[in-house]
């Protein structure tokens, strides 16, 4: 990591930590858990090159296990978070293991297949409620002695959840691990013929993504103390790729930019009501025409250059 | 140095933490902030925007303007935001309307996981929310809260008012196509529980999925089961095409359709020739009475079409609640509630209107019957007043609620 690298992280950091002061907590959790989610989604798209067009699926799978442990079977908080992500860890590896035999459009097509199956499930099992969502989770307290209940105590919980999931990515991607996710990426069957069990470290990547979409779902569940069928719809799983392209695919801080940008979109403008959708779709277009590397991308690009 | 630096800055993060927080604290006072907001949560832009969305602002608006702008001396404002049919994005406007922008009551919140959603931040931030267009029962039932008032309608009155007068009236034997998710299926159970209690017969009952493209198969088990009656337990997109599919079949010719959850503007979409016969339970009909009309009239005005429900609803729970900040002097929640529930309610939209102890408002009901082409006589003349239901038998009843905030 270079100085400057280190300047912008730490900056970042201390944005991070005072940004309550300013701007709206619920915001910015908000947005948070949806830079997790699109950070992990990365991992998977922009790491190693699988298109998985189903990751609402382990999003809204860890928030409803989160808000159904906590709420209904009484579990702390942090137990309820660590179910949320073990069981969407799980699903990851099931889904993740039928899904790494195809590549591309079928790749994609069989996770979406997948998130459309458990849609389906979530609209009919009686405890998430169906279209009513599973509503009231409690937030509890943090090692039974941090209310969750207020907004900043939560916003610096999410927060800390949030960073442990970037430290999770930025250690992975700079990993001999994440040097042969790359490799896979750029050239499978090179990767294959150096000897790399390639569809294990598919798999491992596929399960790390899904585990790490379920915190931020479980979070997510916590932070709004309800979980929908929002949630596990396709249309989240286009949102994340959204989000991802918009930042920077493959870059590190890009979906980040981008998960905050479709957020702030999203909350700012719903005055212009379904104009919202029309303008997020104009400025998908414009990035994909124009700067094909997304924001973080392209401004990476400009000073390696310059 | 430079990391003595990095951790002072981190510091000073934290320290103005404490200054974020202490920002949230209201003001006290007879009325909050010396000013009265009503935020007006809708579906503005999706597929319920026709029987919502912007005419229920703008039914908010004359309400305000009837009432005369400012009460107890303080200022009413209407805002308004698009909720996009997501839990989320509704539940989150409503937090910082009450958090930040001084907002008191929020109204129509149509869309059931939307409406629950929001009624818990209400109950929270101790404001009030006077739900309208949402349909779920469970608004006053498992998750009822002494915040939450629901106001206009929900799945057992229409299931209740519909069911019930359709036996009386000689459709003893139903047939059910059910939207098969947990509303088509509380839809469904309640009518023909009312069916069997009034002492009618259901034949059979076919589920369909969600937003079903074709309804073929569907419609013809329900013209085979010789059924009078065939319930539609579904709603939007998915009623208008099994009743468009109805009428393809032909089935409307021996057998009668009866929609459980229908609006106005359904019809209006549907046109008579489709969807004329079918039977339907309403909370309001604009060309009901002169009352009514004289309502109706003035929002045509501005939105050029007939209010729905939801529209006449969110008048009258904005008139409602100014009424009883005046009444109460104050606009906190509670007493706002305590004050409705002392009774004179009732107004064109809430006939024989009451709030009862689990704040459901009860009014008397309709049940229609969509006139045929033939006999409608100029534009928005769709129904024919086939019975009232009295308000005290249209909702569920007291003993049967499953709100804890009940003493049995």
């Amino acid at each position: 990591m270079d100085n400057r690298t280190r300047v912008l992280y730490v900056a970042l950091l201390v944005a991070g930590l005072a940004a309550p002061a300013v701007v709206y907590p619920i915001f910015l959790m908000k947005a948070l858990c949806f830079a997790l989610f699109a950070s992990a989604f990365n991992l998977l798209v922009g790491f190693t090159g699988l298109l998985s067009f189903g990751h609402a699926m382990f999003l809204g799978t860890a928030g409803y296990i989160c808000g159904h442990a906590v709420k209904v079977m009484g579990f702390p908080t942090e137990a309820g978070i660590l179910a949320g992500v073990a069981v969407s860890a799980l699903l990851g590896y099931l889904v993740g293991s039928l899904a790494i035999r195809r590549q591309g459009i079928y790749f994609a097509m069989i996770t979406l297949a997948f998130s459309q199956m458990l849609y389906f499930i979530y609209l009919q099992a009686p405890f998430t409620g169906g279209e009513d969502g599973l509503q009231s989770i409690p937030r509890g307290k943090f090692l039974g002695l941090v209310n969750l209940e207020d907004d900043i105590a939560m916003y610096y919980f999410t927060f800390a959840i949030v960073l442990f999931g970037f430290w999770t990515i930025y250690r992975t991607v700079h990993s001999p691990f994440g040097q042969v996710l790359k490799a896979i990426r750029e050239n499978e069957a090179r990767a294959l013929s150096l000897g790399y069990d390639v569809d294990k470290y598919k798999l491992l990547a596929f399960v790390l993504s899904a585990a790490l979409s379920g915190l931020a779902g479980a979070t997510k569940a916590l932070v709004f103390k309800f979980e929908t069928l929002t949630d596990v719809h396709w249309h989240m799983s286009g949102e994340v790729v959204l989000m991802t392209l918009l930042g920077g695919m493959g870059t590190i801080l890009g979906p980040t930019v981008g998960a905050f940008i479709v957020v702030t979109l999203q909350n700012y403008l719903s005055a212009l009501e379904g104009w919202v959708n029309v303008i997020t779709g104009v400025i998908f277009i414009i990035c994909v025409l124009a700067f094909r590397r997304g924001v973080v991308g392209e401004i990476a690009a400009f000073l390696k250059k310059a | 140095m430079k990391r003595k630096l990095i951790s002072a800055v981190v510091a000073g993060a934290f320290a103005l933490a404490p200054v974020a927080m202490a920002q949230q604290k209201p003001a006290a006072g007879k009325i909050s902030d010396g000013v009265v907001k009503v935020g007006v949560l809708s579906d503005m832009s999706g597929l319920y925007s026709d029987l919502g969305g912007q005419g229920s602002v703008v039914a908010a608006q004359m309400a305000v303007d009837d009432f005369g702008k400012t009460v107890l001396g303080a200022k009413i404002e209407i805002v308004s935001a698009d909720h996009q049919n997501n839990a989320e994005t509704g539940a989150n406007r409503v937090r910082e309307w009450f958090d930040r922008q001084q907002v008191d009551m929020v109204t129509d919140v149509l869309n059931s996981a939307v409406g629950i959603a929001s009624g818990k931040v209400a109950n929270e931030k101790k404001k009030l929310m006077m739900n309208v267009g949402a349909a779920s029962t469970r608004l006053t039932n498992e998750d009822c809260n002494p915040h939450t008032i629901h106001y206009a309608y929900d799945t057992y009155a229409l299931a209740n008012g519909t069911g019930k007068a359709i036996v009386k009236t000689g459709g003893d034997t139903w047939f059910f196509l059910t939207a098969d998710y947990a509303f088509g299926h509380s839809l469904e159970s309640d009518t023909a529980n009312v069916v069997r209690a009034t002492g009618g017969k259901v034949v059979g009952q076919v589920r369909h999925p969600l937003n079903a493209a074709d309804f073929s198969s569907f419609l013809l088990q329900a013209q085979t089961s010789k059924a009078k009656i065939v319930g539609l337990a579904n709603a939007g997109g998915d009623t208008i095409n099994s009743i468009k599919a109805a009428n393809e079949f032909g089935i409307t010719k021996n057998q009668s359709l009866a929609g459980l959850l229908v609006f106005i503007t359904d019809i209006h979409s549907l046109g008579l020739n489709t969807a004329q016969g079918m039977l339907l339970t309403d909370g309001f009909y604009w060309d009901f009475d002169d009352k009514n009309r004289e309502f109706a009239k003035k929002f045509f005005a501005k939105m050029k079409k007939m209010p729905s429900m939801i529209h006449a609803g969110v008048y009258s729970a904005t008139m409602n609640y100014l009424k009883a900040i005046q009444a109460a002097g104050t606009d906190d929640a509670l007493a706002v509630v305590a004050q409705m529930k002392k009774g004179n309610v009732s107004d064109f939209f809430l006939r024989n209107g009451m709030l009862r102890e689990d704040n459901r408002m009860i009014h008397d009901m309709y049940l229609m019957q969509v006139k045929k082409q033939s006999e409608s006589k100029y534009p928005w003349d769709y129904y024919t007043l086939k019975a009232t239901i009295p308000a005290a038998e249209a909702f569920q009843p007291l003993s049967a609620s499953r709100c804890p905030l009940i003493k049995k």
